[in-house]
Formats: C-alpha cells, sequence, structure tokens
C-alpha cells in the first residue's frame, strides 16, 4: 500500500508539474477576467456566447473571415445554442456564391445551415488591400493561435493606450501595450456603447470583449464541453480500474516472496 | 528461451502447430521466465508498444479524413477537428501520444543507462532500439509538418536544409528532398507518404528488438546473469503482465490529463496559423523531444559541423556497449558511474531547455558547454571509468544475499539501494 501512496504522489507531482509549466506559459502579464470554460468542469457560459456571437457579427465580421466555421455550429451542442430556427435565419441573410446550376452560370442564394461562415472580403489579397497591406487573420482558430490563447486576445483587446511621448506611429498604426512590438495596425475596435445587447446586459468595452473573447475560444475550440465531460469520465474509469488492478497485482504476487 | 519442448493438448492443436509453431510462440511469450525484482522502470517497454499501437490506430483513422496537398492540409485538419465524430479525441490523442511515446522512450533508454542493459550479451537489443529511436525522430518530424501550419513549414525547411551542409552535393540533395526548390506540395505528399510508411518499419524493428531480447531475456536492477527458469524468476504471465498492465494504467492517466485538459500545451501556438512562405516566424523551434539534438547542432559555429555533431550524439549512442568497458553493469554497484550517470541525466535536460531559446549569449555558451560535457561522458569517462573505478561487490544471485548465511557488509548497503 505504501509503494502504492508513493506512486500516486509521485504521480500527482508529475500533473501538478506539467500543468504550472501551462500556468508559466501564459504571460505574467496579461489580463484575465477568470474564464467559465477553464478547468475541469469548465463550460462556455451560453449567453456570453450568445452575445459574443453579436458583437462578433456586428463589429470584428467587418473585416475578419471564420471560413472553417459553418452556421449549424450556431446551434450544436456546447455552442451559442441558438435555436434551430434562428440559426435558419442568421445563415439566411448572407448571399453564398454557388453554382454552376443547369445552364452553366453561376448565382447567389441565400445562405443555408450547411454553409461555411461568409467572409467580408473575396480574398486573402482583397481582405490585405482594404486594410492598408496588413491582412486581418481568419479567428476560426485564432485563440489557439496565439501564446497565451484566450488571456492575449481579452487583453489586446483591451490593451489601445495613447503612444507614449517620443514614439511617432504611422498613419493607420496603432499603439497596443501587448502587442508585440506594442505597433497594431487594427484601430481599438471596441468601445462602449458600440452594439445593443437584446438581454439587456450592458455593453461596456470590458464586457463585450469578455463575451467575444469567450465566442472565438469556443470557434477555436467547438468541442470543449465534450471533451472536459469526457476527460472527466475517463479519468475517474482508469482511477477506479487502477485500484482493482493494483489489488489484483497484490495478490498475485502474494504468492511470490518478492515486493512489487 | 525457455527449455522445454511444448506440445499442444488438442489433437487440432497439434496438427497446427507442426505445421507453424504460432501455439509454441504463445506458450513461448507466456512462459518467458523473467527476473522477479524488475522494477517499475522495467514496465516502458510495454507502454511503448501500447503507444506504437495507439499511434497506429488513431494515424489510421486520421489518414482517413487527412487531405496532404499544401492548399487542404491545414483546412483537412480543421475539418477533423470540427466535422469528423470524435476527431478531435483521435487527432489530440495521435498528436500528444507523440510526445507520451518520447516521455517513455527516453525513460526506457535512461533506464537502460543505468542499469547498462546495453552491454553483453545485450548489444543487438540496443543498437535495434537506437535505429527505432532514430526512425521515431523521423516519423515525428515528418508527422509535424503534415497539418501544414506556420511551425510546419518552417520547421521542415530548417532540417531538410541541414543537408545542404554536405559539401558539392547538398545543394542538389536538399531540392531532391523537397522535389522542388522550396518546400512545397511535393514535399508535403512524400513526407505522408513516408510518415505513413515508418511506423510499420519500427514495428519491424520492435518485434526483432523483443526476439533478440528473448535470447539473453532481460537484465535486472542487480545486473547479474540470472538461472532461467529459476527461483529467481517468474512467468511473464501473469506475473509481469498484470505489473505492465497496471503502470501502463498510471501511464494512461497522465496521458489522458493532456489530451482532454491541455492538448495544444505541447505543441506550438504558430502551427494554427496556415503555412505562408512569405512570414517566418520570430523563433522557430522543433517540438520538445528533439531540443537536446537541436541545441547541440546550433552550439557549433559552422553549418556542417553542426550537423555533424548532431549526429554524432546518436552514433555515440550506438557504439556506447564498446564505449562503456565496466564489468559490472548495473549503476547500483558503480559508485562512480552512478554520479555521472545524473550529471548526463542534468546535461541532457539543460541542452533540451536552451534549445528551446534562442542561441544567443548566456544560452549559447551554456549549450556549448553542455555539448561539450555530452561527449565527454560517452567518449572519454566511460572509457576510463571501466578501468579505475572500485565497483561495490555483486551478489551471485538474488536469494543468495537471504540463504548465503551472513552476507558481507557491502552487500548488504548495495541491497537496500536496489
Amino acid at each position: 500500500m505504501r509503494k502504492f501512496l508513493k506512486i500516486l504522489i509521485f504521480q500527482s507531482f508529475f500533473i501538478i508539474f506539467s500543468f504550472n509549466l501551462i500556468a508559466a506559459e501564459r504571460s505574467h502579464d496579461l489580463l484575465s477576467p477568470g474564464w467559465s470554460f477553464k478547468g475541469f468542469f469548465g463550460k462556455f457560459d451560453r449567453a456570453s456566447l450568445q452575445r459574443g456571437y453579436q458583437v462578433y457579427s456586428e463589429v470584428c465580421a467587418a473585416c475578419h473571415s471564420m471560413k472553417y466555421l459553418s452556421y449549424r455550429n450556431l446551434y450544436e451542442k456546447g455552442g451559442p445554442e441558438f435555436s434551430k430556427e434562428q440559426a435558419k435565419i442568421i445563415a439566411s441573410q448572407f448571399e453564398v456564391n454557388d453554382g454552376p446550376n443547369s445552364e452553366g452560370e453561376m448565382f447567389t442564394r441565400p445562405g443555408r445551415l450547411s454553409d461555411n461562415f461568409v467572409g467580408p472580403y473575396p480574398n486573402e489579397q482583397a481582405a490585405t488591400a482594404a486594410n492598408g497591406g496588413a491582412y486581418p487573420p481568419d479567428m476560426s482558430v485564432l485563440v489557439k493561435a496565439r501564446k497565451g490563447g484566450a488571456d492575449y486576445i481579452y487583453s489586446l483587446l483591451l490593451g489601445y493606450e495613447e503612444a507614449p511621448v517620443g514614439m511617432s506611429l504611422d498613419d493607420g498604426v496603432y499603439y497596443n501595450k501587448f502587442m508585440a512590438g506594442n505597433k497594431i495596425k487594427m484601430s481599438n475596435p471596441l468601445s462602449d456603447g458600440i452594439v445593443t445587447y437584446s438581454d439587456g446586459t450592458e455593453p461596456t468595452q470590458e464586457q463585450m470583449t469578455r463575451d467575444v473573447v469567450t465566442f472565438l475560444a469556443w470557434a477555436a475550440e467547438p468541442h470543449l464541453e465534450a471533451r472536459h465531460k469526457m476527460g472527466f469520465r475517463a479519468i475517474v474509469y482508469l482511477l477506479i480500474i487502477t485500484v482493482l488492478v493494483y489489488f489484483s497485482m497484490k495478490k498475485l504476487w502474494s504468492r511470490i516472496e518478492s515486493k512489487v | 528461451m525457455s527449455d522445454h519442448e511444448y506440445t499442444p493438448k488438442s489433437k487440432l492443436g497439434k496438427w497446427f502447430n507442426d505445421r507453424l509453431p504460432v501455439l509454441t510462440l504463445a506458450n513461448h511469450l507466456t512462459d518467458y521466465p523473467t527476473p522477479k525484482n524488475l522494477n517499475y522502470w522495467w514496465t516502458f517497454g510495454g507502454i511503448l508498444t501500447f503507444c506504437l499501437i495507439t499511434q497506429i490506430v488513431t494515424g489510421l483513422i486520421l489518414a482517413m479524413h487527412y487531405i496532404a496537398s499544401a492548399d487542404l492540409a491545414f483546412a483537412s485538419v480543421e475539418h477533423i477537428m470540427r466535422n469528423v465524430n470524435y476527431g478531435w479525441l483521435i487527432r489530440y490523442v495521435h498528436a500528444n501520444g507523440a510526445s507520451m511515446f518520447f516521455l517513455a522512450v527516453y525513460i526506457h533508454i535512461f533506464r537502460s543507462l543505468y542499469y547498462g542493459s546495453y552491454k553483453s550479451p545485450r548489444e543487438v537489443i540496443w543498437i535495434l532500439g537506437m535505429f527505432i529511436y532514430l526512425l521515431m525522430m523521423m516519423a515525428a518530424f515528418m508527422g509535424y509538418v503534415l497539418p501544414w501550419g506556420q511551425m510546419s513549414f518552417w520547421g521542415a525547411t530548417v532540417i531538410t536544409n541541414l543537408f545542404s551542409a554536405i559539401p558539392l552535393v547538398g545543394e542538389s540533395v536538399v531540392n531532391w528532398l523537397w522535389g522542388g526548390y522550396s518546400v512545397d506540395n511535393p514535399t508535403l505528399t512524400r513526407f505522408f507518404s513516408l510518415h505513413y510508411l515508418i511506423p510499420f518499419l519500427i514495428l519491424g524493428l520492435v518485434v526483432l528488438h523483443i526476439w533478440a531480447l528473448h535470447v539473453p531475456g532481460n537484465n535486472n536492477p542487480i545486473g547479474i546473469d540470472l538461472k532461467k527458469p529459476s527461483k529467481d524468476t517468474v512467468p511473464f504471465h501473469p506475473y509481469i503482465v498484470v505489473k505492465d498492465l497496471f503502470a501502463l494504467l498510471l501511464f494512461l492517466i497522465v496521458f489522458a490529463f493532456f489530451v482532454f485538459y491541455s492538448p495544444n500545451i505541447l505543441g506550438h501556438a504558430d502551427n494554427y496559423i496556415e503555412a505562408n512562405p512569405l512570414v517566418t516566424p520570430a523563433h522557430i523551434v522543433p517540438e520538445w523531444y528533439l531540443l537536446p539534438f537541436y541545441a547541440i547542432l546550433r552550439s557549433v559555429p559552422d553549418k556542417l559541423m553542426g550537423v555533424i555533431a548532431m549526429f554524432s550524439a546518436i552514433f555515440v549512442l550506438v557504439i556506447l556497449p564498446w564505449l562503456d568497458t565496466s564489468k559490472v553493469r548495473s549503476a547500483v554497484f558503480r559508485p562512480l558511474y552512478k554520479q555521472f550517470y545524473w550529471f548526463l541525466v542534468a546535461d541532457v535536460l539543460v541542452l533540451g531547455y536552451v534549445g528551446a531559446m534562442p542561441a544567443e549569449g548566456l544560452y549559447l555558451l551554456v549549450a556549448r558547454i553542455a555539448t561539450a560535457y555530452y561527449f565527454l561522458h560517452f567518449l572519454v569517462i566511460l572509457p576510463i571509468l571501466g578501468s579505475k573505478e572500485k565497483t561495490l561487490e555483486v551478489p551471485l544471485s538474488l536469494t543468495e544475499p537471504v540463504l548465503g548465511g551472513s552476507p558481507k557488509e557491502s552487500m548488504v548497503r548495495s541491497k537496500k539501494e536496489i
């Protein structure tokens, strides 16, 4: 039994150590509002996801695409969980290029649930040209593509400041204390009251930032809730079977006058 | 090998076994006499077999959905993550599985170093193991290229460019590897093909590795030859099987924590940005398990010499059975070697750390010292230690200290350390 405890302690140290690594990975300076989707039982805040989608579609989507998501994701479990009807309405508001039809003509039609999110520009070059030479990155996996993840995006959106004295900025370049090199080509996208929430939440800059980053975190990891749930079950199952195997092993080895 | 002749009980079994002796093989594997004093460091062989099979099975499923094309690879990985049923699980198991595989293989190798398992008569097992390790690194490197993210692309560019250091033909060799004049679609498709092939080569070598192991039998923490079968051994089944299973389950708990709660911590954020030949990432870093070699590579100022140093770092391991001249296998009875061993472990960890840091200033200095010590350990310290070290007295059998009346004092002390 003592050996078993020793192994368990060793193992816990290992796990704590690896999670310390995760903590160390995050920069200390980043802001974090305390995300509901972190931790063993982490889940997305449904209302926040829905508000986040609103901020994304009214503000971010003017420049940023999100090409790996489809409209059906909006009603699927673990996401913003709009009703299927709502998702259909959202999809139908977009014009999708389709074709060729039987006459060989390309045509546009209203979006369907199975369509991927329609982007603001026809291609990367058009997006770059329209934004002063800086391509607004696709937001599908943005949270996973930045060191610091959700905290980083959250900090960046709240990190706009007046440039310090002596620092000259070109036209269309802004100062942001969390951006590498402190220069960013995106102007501060969010300000108090830029959107009107239908659920009555006050649209402060901080609230909107929190909502939209929650939405982006879901977009990057749409199966996060399923993963956390399965992980908990898997580990509980593993622990139980480990204990059972341990005692079977003890019983078997008791025939031999050697310890295990 | 078990000594007694095996005859199947049933007539049909005997008929079949006379034509293809699989039952004899199964009987050999079950009865295989194993030292009873094996500790938990010996369970990693089984764990590694599990890792290999997990990688092959998850990889097989991923290959059904993955598209090896520079235009579609990144999107197809996102398709797996979002739309394929449990695709996220399969991909995260495969990606973290590679890291767990290397974690296990490093423990397995360092166990071998501590207990002298590479020494006569087990040199061939060791060399086969080194080839497996080499193939693992190739498979892992090519696998990391497949998602076609920024690190995939630039990692592939840096590593393949190493071959340009070869005098005269370097340039041509690199173009031949790429299938063009830069890392592009042809590179991706051939890496996919090879990434699919290598695991089966590894599987073949694993069979040989185990076969070679079953000729002399396992080494053990005392490092002495045991009479087999005897009071010092137990049949592989059920004793070792249940112990390996217990260790595997503990390993799986750690594995599960990574897969379910921090699946991206061992990867690099930049690899979620699609490959872009026009934008170079600030730091190009390989996966953690290749970092010590990366540090050795960068610590040499000359490109060709750096590449030679990196490959030599693996080569000295291959010839290790002849570099370590000590007749005593286990570090338990080698007080000096034991200290040098832990120093080497620390040295490799330092190399791994500086490999992740920019190659400049203090980091570069530390990398150079650590690289020099790495070679010093294998090429100078080990050969000298063999003749100079005063080893402790080695018992004749596992039971001897108990049955042989009053054991010598030195023996009693070493027994405790085991």
